[in-house]
């Protein structure tokens, strides 16, 4: 725990708490946390669990915005508790709720239930494009061939792009942005060539066509990847795909 | 939230959604000025009806745009436009490919700077030529 003794500063802390066992809404109770400057919102959310209120209920591991486990939404913006700091807030108050567009389960705790799914549909993982025994040796990458995904490739599935993106909340269907920028992480690399099993989920009903460019999704994301240039790349391809299936007889989509 | 799930998930609503935030605004609000595209789309198409329907159609078409409602109304849908035309090539660059020249990928904001070049080119030349025709 951060060294607070002797900075005299407090900060209210207004956190919206669910308890399912007896709270039919989520409702905001305010804690008054005394703060350093070198303290993030997760620090003052431990403060509050260590001294406080041990009944408060928050996902946290790393500290270091490597984990992805503590977006919340932060005075009305996803971001992650453990990379915003109590000093940005000189009003004195800050205002913390579970990521928007998804269940509370719990206080600031979110069911991800569906994203974990749809991780799933999408096979998050390397198909050959070709199979290459042992002797053959490591599949080769120039930087130009890294380059086109690399930056997909720095998703910690934090769900901050979704709490971004009003049209996963309004239509929980939408296979999502942070999905997409996974799904192109594996398209775009030169050693895939699972593109056309994946194309079943970005070109469905619940595919990349939900998306209206609102582009908040990569404003948020606290790795710089761009979700929003994923799902857009994907509308071109599943264009593609559609069109492509009136001539060949098939194609991805469902 | 009645579900039959014990845990009880509690699902917020979305009713509101665009005021909650200051992007979400600034969404609606440039893609409003769709709305202003279509009504000068429909200023220009009561143009060609009159037009068919004779020459003093046609003239009273041309009076009704001289009035000081219809100077207000075009400057109006001129700044609609521009901020319509500005947001568009913003987020052009999300909704591309990676552009590579040279091997090095082109910046977002030379994107969006060609753009509205593009348009600004495109604009003048529409607008000597039909300066051109009408003299």
């Amino acid at each position: 725990m951060a060294d607070t003794s002797d900075t005299g500063k407090r900060m209210r802390i207004e956190v919206l708490r669910y308890r399912p066992e007896q709270d039919a809404e989520p409702f905001l109770q305010g804690y008054d946390v005394p703060y350093s400057d070198d303290m993030s919102v997760l620090q003052g959310l431990q403060y509050i669990k260590d001294w406080l209120d041990g009944t408060l209920s928050f996902r946290w591991s790393c500290r270091m915005a490597i984990c992805g486990s503590c977006g919340m939404m932060i005075d009305g913006e996803p971001r992650l508790a453990c990379k915003t700091f109590l000093r940005d807030f000189p009003a004195g108050s800050v205002r913390v709720e579970a990521l928007a567009h998804f269940p509370i389960e719990r206080d600031l705790v979110i069911r991800m239930d569906d994203f974990l799914a749809k991780l799933e549909s999408i096979k998050p993982y390397i198909i050959p494009k070709e199979a290459r025994s042992l002797a053959q040796g490591e599949y080769l990458q120039t930087p130009a061939e890294l380059d086109v995904y690399e930056q997909f490739s720095s998703c910690i599935n934090c769900l901050l792009c979704y709490a971004a993106c009003p049209q996963y909340g309004l239509n929980p269907d939408f296979v999502g942005p942070g999905i997409m920028a996974l799904l192109h992480r594996y398209n775009a690399d030169s050693r895939d060539g699972g593109a056309s099993a994946r194309m079943e989920v970005a070109g469905s009903e619940a595919g990349v066509f939900n998306c209206t460019a609102v582009g908040y999704c990569s404003e948020v994301c606290p790795k710089h990847v761009d979700p929003a240039n994923a799902v857009n790349q994907n509308k071109t391809r599943a264009a593609g795909d559609y069109f492509l299936r009136l001539v060949t007889g098939k194609g991805g989509a469902k | 939230m009645n579900t039959p799930d014990p845990r009880r998930p509690y699902v917020r609503p979305m009713a509101g959604w665009w005021r909650r935030n200051p992007f979400f605004v600034e969404y609606m609000v440039h893609e409003a000025t769709a709305l202003f595209v279509a009504a000068y789309a429909l200023v220009l198409l009561v143009g060609l009806l009159r037009l068919a329907q004779g020459e003093a159609a046609w003239n009273g078409w041309l009076d009704a745009l001289r009035s000081p409602v219809a100077l207000v109304f075009h400057v109006v849908l001129l700044a609609a436009f521009v901020y319509h035309c500005w947001t568009w090539f913003r987020i052009m660059p999300k909704t591309m490919p990676p552009l590579v020249i040279r091997g090095k990928r082109v910046a977002p904001g030379v994107i969006t700077a060609c753009g509205v070049a593009a348009t600004v080119v495109c604009s003048l030349v529409v607008l000597v030529v039909a300066w051109g025709a009408t003299r």
